[in-house]
């Protein structure tokens, strides 16, 4: 199917650029790793304090650095003038948006998936609570990245755009981060997560449905 | 009731007052703001 | 009788001129009547005493920050439909005054909380949707801000109001769900007291006001924002010249 070979292609062309451009993802992540030290440092190293806020601070820290990726997703084709091309061309920009999306993901996204419950170690969190973690950051880091390209094509171009861009997707993000969140501190109750994990992933299928969509839409908004 | 329970409020009239008057100068705060922008516009139409 | 052409901005103008006092009167009248209702008539609650009198402010304007968002969202979304430019221009006008409601919720939101539960701020569903909603709002209004060009920053702008828009109950819904699972004794924050008819006849009233207030403060605005346009389209025309 056409549509099949050509998300491929995007994928491909995208995790090819962030190759070349790796030291921007490997930036994202150490942004992940230090915003996650900056709480205890503000706030105390008491195990059982850290053990409490510790699924919060992963869950915001992770906000944070989705957000900061953003602005790979479509700021350089923009710049040379590649995007006007995509949007130009016959198959649907949903299609590109998508791909592009799933591209950032893979090289921003998937590696917080990885790298989060390493970093709950610090947190003295148990092995069931990082599991839930792992598994909650794999359904919400691809919602974060959806969205957040709906943010990303609305303020393509602007002056400001990073903080803009914050300001207008950060408040969409906290219901992942609520039930996010929730999922982890939820086993950590003793409670079981399925109800959070089962909002997210319909959360993600909902996002999947309409986001790329959305994005297509405002990036035609902001080339026209 | 009399202008000293008015004013008194039961001892909140810290509160409710605050509110009350906070809320007079926000929005006679956005009416005079409208009258200014329309004046600018006014003002520079006769030019 | 033709209403399509009063989406023309030059049109509609003079219909706005009608139209402003038509609401800002009854706006003037209303407020009075409500609040002497609120303050002469409604008798004292039995368990808050005379603060509780916020509410005839708190609750209106709590109503107009939501209301307002949702018909900000409806004109965005006419504007898209049927690329109106005077539809995208109401959604403008109407953000301002919104936002303001919004702030005020939450402002007596605070100085009520404070003399009845002891707290300025507790992050109850309510309260903490609210200021949300101010997030809303204030993206909104920096996202048309910061776009130049008048065309793209209606469009851009009406795209988040409506995405906004249907994040709303999403929001909502996750932040009850929230405070529900994290507050230990179950303390409802923003249990009104138990209204006796005078109580809840001031609160519709300060809300009717509250709504024609809205309304004229923003075809005042919407006023303001067709002479910057046309003013700027005529600069424009004459740079070319």
């Amino acid at each position: 199917m056409a549509m099949n070979n050509l998300l491929i292609a995007i994928i491909a062309r995208d995790l090819r650029l962030a190759w070349r451009r790796r030291s921007d993802v490997l930036g994202t992540l150490f942004f992940f790793i230090i915003v996650v030290s900056l709480f205890p440092l503000g706030i105390g190293p008491e195990t059982a304090l850290l053990r409490t806020i510790a699924p919060g601070i992963l869950w915001v820290a992770a906000l944070l650095a989705t957000m900061l990726s953003l602005n790979r997703l479509f700021a350089a084709d923009y710049a040379d003038g590649t995007l006007e091309q995509l949007a130009i061309a016959p198959h649907p920009l949903a299609i590109t948006a998508l791909g592009k999306i799933i591209a950032l993901w893979i090289s921003t996204g998937l590696p917080l998936v990885i790298l989060a419950p390493i970093l709950g170690l610090q947190f003295d969190l148990p092995a069931d609570a990082l599991l839930t973690m792992t598994l909650a950051l794999l359904i919400g880091t691809p919602i974060l990245a959806t969205l957040g390209a709906i943010g990303a094509g609305l303020t393509l171009g602007l002056r400001g755009g990073g903080v803009l861009l914050a300001l207008l997707i950060l408040p969409l993000y906290i219901p992942v981060l609520i039930f996010g969140a929730g999922a982890v501190e939820a086993v950590i109750h003793g409670v079981s997560p399925s109800g959070h994990l089962s909002l997210l992933a319909a959360g993600l299928i909902l996002s999947l449905a309409f986001a790329p969509w959305a994005s297509a839409v405002a990036l035609r908004i902001a080339l026209d | 009731m009399d202008w000293g329970t008015f004013f008194d409020m039961g001892g909140r009239g810290f509160y409710v007052w605050g509110s009350y008057i906070v809320t007079a100068i926000v929005m006679i705060g956005e009416l005079m703001l409208l009258r200014n922008r329309r004046r600018i516009l006014e003002r520079h139409e006769d030019e | 009788m033709n209403w399509l052409k009063y989406s023309a901005p030059q049109t509609f103008y003079p219909l706005a001129d009608t139209l402003v006092p038509l609401f800002a009167w009854p706006a003037a009248i209303l407020t009075l009547i409500g609040l002497y209702i609120g303050f002469f008539v409604a008798p004292t609650d039995a368990t808050q005493g005379e603060v509780y009198r916020i509410i005839f402010i708190h609750v209106p304007a709590a109503w107009m920050s939501m209301v307002i968002y949702l018909a900000m969202a409806f004109w965005a979304a006419l504007g898209l439909i049927m690329n109106t430019r005077l539809s995208f221009m109401m959604a403008q006008a109407l953000a301002p005054t919104g936002a303001m409601f919004t702030f005020v919720a939450l402002w007596t939101g605070a100085f009520w909380g404070k003399p009845t539960w002891g707290t300025w701020w507790a992050w109850d569903a309510r309260m903490t949707s609210e200021l949300i909603l101010l997030f809303l709002y204030v993206g909104y209004m920096s996202l048309t801000a910061a776009i130049e060009d008048t065309r793209r920053a209606d469009r851009a702008g009406a795209l988040l109001a409506i995405v906004g828009s249907i994040n709303i109950p999403i929001i909502y819904f996750s932040v009850k769900w929230w405070n529900t699972l994290h507050q230990g004794a179950s303390v409802s924050l923003t249990k009104s007291p138990s209204m006796a008819k005078t109580m809840l006849l001031a609160m519709l009233i300060m809300t009717f006001a509250f709504w024609a207030y809205s309304i004229a403060a923003s075809l005042m605005r919407l006023r303001c924002i067709v002479r910057e346009r046309e003013k700027q389209a005529q600069w424009l025309n004459e740079a070319k010249e």
